[in-house]
């Protein structure tokens, strides 16, 4: 399944559209910690989190993550945006929690036949 | 190839840039992805302790035809017991380090987990040293 396709099913909010919205994902992660998101997560994953920070955007950078989706209709902080841009990574937002979102997600993934890893 | 970097201890906002730098000279010599993300894997983590956990620190980087190796040496309070501390789920984070995600006690492990050799020394009230080779296979 395509970045842009989940964003449209799950009706996610863009606030960076980073440089590659046609990648396929290769599943989904779903943690607020930043080294167990850098030892488990896998390149071309969605991350959901609740962290709002900029060095959310340098993990997901270093470890090429599709998307990062914040839950509970965060808005993210000016510094998280900027860098967001920056480094050419999608920033999403969502009002649902981790939980949900992460089924939905999963969901999604499983519809398109791409795995939760 | 070398380039060296400093590190500010407590400047959580820096954090990851030398591992973002690094990725981009080793995306550049074209090497495989999976060991550039091995690699700045294993740096952010090293960064990001000295940052959460000591004072001040540098980052020497030498890449050759065949390696990278990586030296991160900090000064700061040093680490009593190394093998405690490389033990998942072991951390000494503060409550506002942990706040912001980190103190898992997994960068340690991470390391081990994303590097060819790891070698960790420390002088408890002096400072540590790590050193990270990552192998370049042609
Ligand atoms: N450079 C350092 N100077 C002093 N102590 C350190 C240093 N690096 C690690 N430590 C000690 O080792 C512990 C474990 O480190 P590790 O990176 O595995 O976990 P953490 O930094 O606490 O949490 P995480 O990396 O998951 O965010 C730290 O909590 C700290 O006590
Ligand atoms: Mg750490």
């Amino acid at each position: 399944m395509k970045l842009k396709e989940l964003i449209e099913q799950l009706n996610l909010t863009v606030f960076e559209p980073g440089n590659n919205l046609d990648r396929t994902l290769s599943g989904g992660y779903a943690s607020d910690l930043l080294s167990d998101v850098m030892g488990y997560a896998k390149h071309d994953m969605v991350w959901v989190t609740l962290q709002n920070h900029v060095n959310i955007i340098a993990v997901a950078s270093l470890k090429d993550i599709a998307a990062i989706i914040l839950v509970h209709g965060q808005e993210p902080a000016r510094d998280v945006l900027d860098r967001a841009k920056e480094e050419g990574i999608t920033l999403l937002g969502t009002e649902s929690d981790t939980f949900r979102i992460s089924a939905d997600v999963y969901m999604s993934l499983n519809q398109h036949g791409t795995g939760s890893r | 190839m070398n380039f060296s970097y400093d590190i500010a201890g407590g400047d959580f906002v820096n954090a990851g840039q030398a591992s973002s730098a690094l990725k981009k000279i080793l995306k550049s010599l074209n090497l495989d992805s999976s060991l550039i993300r091995r690699t700045v894997v294993s740096l952010y983590e090293a960064e990001v302790n000295v940052v959460a956990h000591a004072w001040s620190g540098n980052i020497q980087v030498n890449i050759q035809p065949d390696q990278i190796c990586i030296v991160v040496s900090d000064k700061g309070p040093g680490i009593n017991d190394i093998n405690l501390a490389m033990q998942k789920g072991y951390s000494t984070a503060s409550p506002e380090v942990r706040e912001m995600g980190f103190g898992a006690g997994m960068g340690l492990p991470n390391i081990k987990d994303n590097s060819d050799v790891m070698e960790l020394r420390s002088t408890p009230g002096e400072g540590t040293e790590l050193k990270i080779v990552n192998k370049i296979l042609s």
